[in-house]
């Protein structure tokens, strides 16, 4: 019995063996082909660092996610750089009070399943949004649409959420949607340009009835775990995801209203592990990744691959919690940021393109003030302060995450040592509180650590997005009461003018600056490496990325 | 032989129940909720409360442990709170990769190990017995994220033989049967497939085998030495018995027994092996998986995996014992 089976299976392992020669020597023909060939043959496959979490985009929070859904769900609005430009809408406008949001969309736009799309369409999933309940009210869920919007039609009780909805309702009328709220918050127009709010075909809509999340643990629906039931209207359809590989599938849509895509063939594969991802370009597996480790960007240049630089979108910080004496002293906070050797932190830890932070926001937001108090490194100075203030023996605990690297914080423990070093160089004993990353933001949270590693990497363009997250009132992080800030920070926030809020934003900065909560320490980019015989699109400083715009290179 | 096996299933229910218990109280004593990892770095703490209410996890220890075990004999894992989707099906996308991975490297350690640790136990003393006795050691010893690496240098990068990560190249079509990828590209003819999966199995199987192959190499030689050293091989050598039958017979079919059970528990320790080269190969299996859920604190999916894991290792060891009784009649006659 036995022996009679082998020989099929040798023969198959010899047909298996020749089919593959002959693959070979296919792929091999193929390569020797210019760019353009490539672009329709060659799948281009990513490295994700992680799985996304759900192709309809509005249940999702995370990057990864996002990073697939932009390319295929078109926002009213989007970015360049850091700069809010047309999406789906070609024009917008706010009333003065910013409670009415006027889009005049493009024309000839389709979504991938041939619906046309117009201002119904956008109202329509608005509109939906709005509606939801129960589970989907989750902030697991929705996270985003709540933080935006405040809450839904009717908050469910057991989802948590109190506070009530700004939305308003949204009309159609051609190709022109309004959007109106109740009150304006700085989070618009920015919202309208996340990945969350991305526009899905009415077509689809109808196949979907919203009311299988009942409560927050029960499973997303299937829909948005595969391909075929939501169309958008961006550059590349959705054609499969595959959970066990760990690998999502995008193909080029040739009706896209834009330039359509140059590489036919998209391919997300999730590669968690850095090191993995590296070695998976190196190897040639794949043809680009996201967050390079800072320290293997160098190598990877050397070795001919492509780190173009992104603009930095993002802040570290650390935290001086005020109820812990004496950091309530502004001397004592003064002296201590005098000490710490911010240029250092930046040339051995960040990657290239890092930048010393001034204030709470980066310089390519808006409202980045050139005349806040910088407390540069000047230990004689420090040491003389803390003299001056009764501190000469001081001891403090910092505590900094111990399993993570954030796109503003690679190698926090780096970053701790050169920061302790430098505080024990002016006489500070430092006690060092390592945490690991699930446990770091409860006691950050809590005021249990008087001195803190964090940051903040933002949504969307308005400094409200960093400042507000911060600032808005009296929290046990921060532990400091200053209605100064605090008001002011809600002015900023409430007033719909974009150049008047501009002003204040900078105005704040300085005041922020002045009382200073904690000693702002970098921005970083995040590094993305790509293969060279790639041409890469153009980085973004929001890692909002438009794959439509790589392609293979001829050779 | 049947009141046994049930015997043995009946412990195996109770050893859940009180492993499910120690994990649950376990995972609950931990600082930090998952409602950290899954909102964003900047979520207002009202918004962290208002999911913890929603998923239920202000409740006290005891309702939610009730609802679990409610659950469990449903049969339903629940929702991974990572991914938002069902445990059950996570699970079962993930784990044909797990056992493609560990079939492969079970059979280079025991393909390898057991002729190489009969080899060093007949020519004891020689280079080769040195050589697989000093080899096993630096196995054991070589951490798996390292020899992946090494790995990945050499016949990746170096030479390019081999691909670094996956199970395929992306973009290959391929036809899913039993989700075990070379087993169905030959079911359905895909020979690309076969070919494809194979060349990515190499790595990872080789950077898994390598400490149970190491034990593996040990345990044989030494099961083999004393085997050899007994009365009936000498008598059986005196008979003028072919060598192929003492070897067969009288050496390997008596030194087998303590090398099965040595087998049965690597196997379940290979699921722990999992964990880091899937990660390290970026391999898709259930070890990856469970890596992220450990980070997040996705306990859903701890408790799902660790329970699963348990019941295929009980599972495993009660078929090695079973196979005590082909492999040693004496322990057939005594059930």
């Amino acid at each position: 019995m036995r022996t009679s089976r082998t020989s099929p299976t040798r023969r198959a392992i010899g047909a298996a063996a020749s089919a593959a020669i002959a693959l070979g020597l296919i792929a091999a023909c193929s390569s020797e082909r210019g760019g353009e060939d490539l672009n329709e043959t060659k799948p281009f496959i990513f490295g994700s660092p992680g799985d996304p979490a759900s192709m309809d985009p509005v249940f999702a929070s995370d990057g990864e996610t996002f990073r697939v859904t932009r390319q295929v769900f078109d926002t009213l609005l989007d970015h360049d750089g850091t700069e809010i430009v047309p999406g789906l809408a070609e024009t917008w406008e706010q009333n003065p009070e910013g409670t009415e949001w006027t889009f005049n969309l493009r024309e000839g736009v389709t979504f991938h399943d041939g619906t046309e799309l117009n201002a119904e369409a956008v109202c329509q999933n608005f509109d939906r949004w709005h509606n939801f309940t129960g589970g989907y009210q989750s902030p697991n869920y929705t996270y985003y649409y709540s933080s935006f919007f405040g809450g839904f039609a009717e908050n469910d009780p057991e989802m948590g959420i109190e506070a009530e909805s700004i939305y308003a309702g949204c009309e159609a009328d051609g190709l022109t949607a309004t959007i109106s709220l109740t009150e304006y918050t700085a989070n618009f127009p920015g919202a309208f340009t996340m990945a969350t709010t991305g526009i899905v075909s009415p077509a689809s809509l109808e196949q979907i009835t919203d009311d299988e999340v009942v409560t927050a643990d029960d499973p997303l629906p299937q829909y948005t775990q595969e391909a075929g039931v939501l169309a958008g209207t961006g550059p590349y359809e959705l054609t499969e995801w595959d959970h066990g590989a760990q690998s999502v599938t995008l193909e080029r849509y040739d009706d896209f209203w834009g330039e359509t895509a140059n590489v036919k063939t998209l391919i997300f594969n999730t590669i968690s592990d850095e090191n993995a991802r590296r070695q998976a370009l190196e190897a040639g597996d794949i043809q680009g990744y996201d967050l390079v480790a800072p320290a293997d960007v160098q190598p990877l240049l050397d070795a001919g691959f492509q780190v173009p630089e992104r603009d930095v979108f993002n802040i570290l910080y650390m935290a001086y919690q005020q109820q812990t004496a004496p950091l309530d002293d502004h001397d004592v906070r003064a002296a201590l940021s005098h000490a710490i050797d911010r240029q250092r932190i930046v040339d051995s830890v960040l990657p290239p393109g890092g930048e010393v932070a001034s204030q709470f926001i980066p310089p390519t937001i808006d409202g980045w003030s050139e005349e806040v108090t910088t407390y540069d490194y000047d230990p004689e100075l420090a040491t003389q302060m803390l003299a001056d203030a009764g501190q000469e023996d001081l001891s403090i605990e910092v505590c900094y995450p111990t399993d993570v690297t954030r796109p503003y914080m690679p190698a926090p423990k780096d970053i701790f040592d050169i920061i302790a070093a430098d505080l024990e160089a002016v006489g500070v004993t430092v006690e060092a509180t390592p945490i690991s990353w699930v446990d770091y933001i409860p006691a950050t949270r809590s005021g249990d650590c008087p001195m803190y590693l964090l940051g903040w990497t933002g949504d969307f363009t308005d400094a409200y997005n960093f400042l507000g997250t911060w600032f808005s009132t009296e929290t046990t992080e921060w532990g400091f009461d200053e209605p100064e800030i605090f008001d002011g920070l809600a002015a900023a926030a409430a007033e719909p003018d974009p150049e008047v809020r501009t002003q204040m934003w900078a105005d704040l900065n300085v005041t922020i600056m002045d009382q200073l909560p904690g000693l702002p320490i970098s921005s970083s980019p995040p590094s993305i490496a790509f293969a060279a015989n790639v041409e890469p699109m153009e980085v973004s400083p929001l890692t909002q990325e438009d794959f439509s715009e790589l392609s293979f290179a001829s050779e | 032989m049947l009141r046994y096996t049930v015997k043995r299933l009946l412990q195996l229910a109770v050893a859940l129940l009180g492993l499910s218990l120690l994990l649950f109280a376990w995972f609950k004593a931990l600082p930090g909720g998952p409602e950290n990892r899954m909102l964003p770095d900047n979520a207002t703490d009202q918004q962290r409360e208002a999911l913890r209410q929603a998923l239920g996890l202000d409740e006290p220890i005891w309702s939610q442990y009730g609802e679990f075990l409610s659950r469990m004999v449903h049969l339903d894992f629940g929702t991974s709170l990572s991914s938002g989707r069902p445990i059950g099906t996570e699970l079962a996308e993930r784990l044909p990769a797990t056992i493609e991975l560990s079939m492969w490297a079970i059979v280079i350690a025991v393909g390898i190990g057991i002729p190489l640790g009969y080899l060093a136990a007949r020519r004891r003393g020689t280079w080769l017995d040195f050589g697989a006795v000093a080899g096993s050691l630096v196995g054991i010893c070589i951490p798996v994220f390292f020899l992946a690496a090494m790995l990945k240098v050499v016949f990746a990068q170096e030479l390019g033989w081999l691909p670094t990560t996956f199970r395929l190249s992306p973009g290959l079509t391929y036809t899913e049967i039993t989700g075990l990828r070379v087993l169905d590209g030959l079911l359905t003819g895909e020979f690309d497939v076969v070919w494809d999966a194979a060349r990515h199995l190499m790595l990872p199987a080789i950077a898994l085998a390598s400490i149970p192959l190491a034990v593996i190499v040990r345990i044989t030689r030494a099961s083999v030495l004393e085997v050899v050293g007994e009365d009936y091989v000498r008598t059986a050598d005196a008979k003028g018995l072919k060598q192929t039958t003492i070897r067969g017979r009288h050496i390997m079919k008596n030194a087998m027994l303590p090398i099965v059970t040595v087998i049965g528990l690597l196997l379940g320790s290979l699921f722990a092996g999992a964990v880091l080269t899937e990660s390290v190969f970026a391999f898709g299996g259930i070890g990856s998986f469970v890596y992220q859920a450990t980070t997040e604190r996705d306990y859903p999916a701890l408790m799902g995996f660790i329970l699963v894991i348990a019941v295929s290792y009980v599972v495993l060891n009660l078929i090695v014992d079973l196979s005590y009784g082909f492999l040693d009649p004496r322990v057939r006659v005594r059930k």
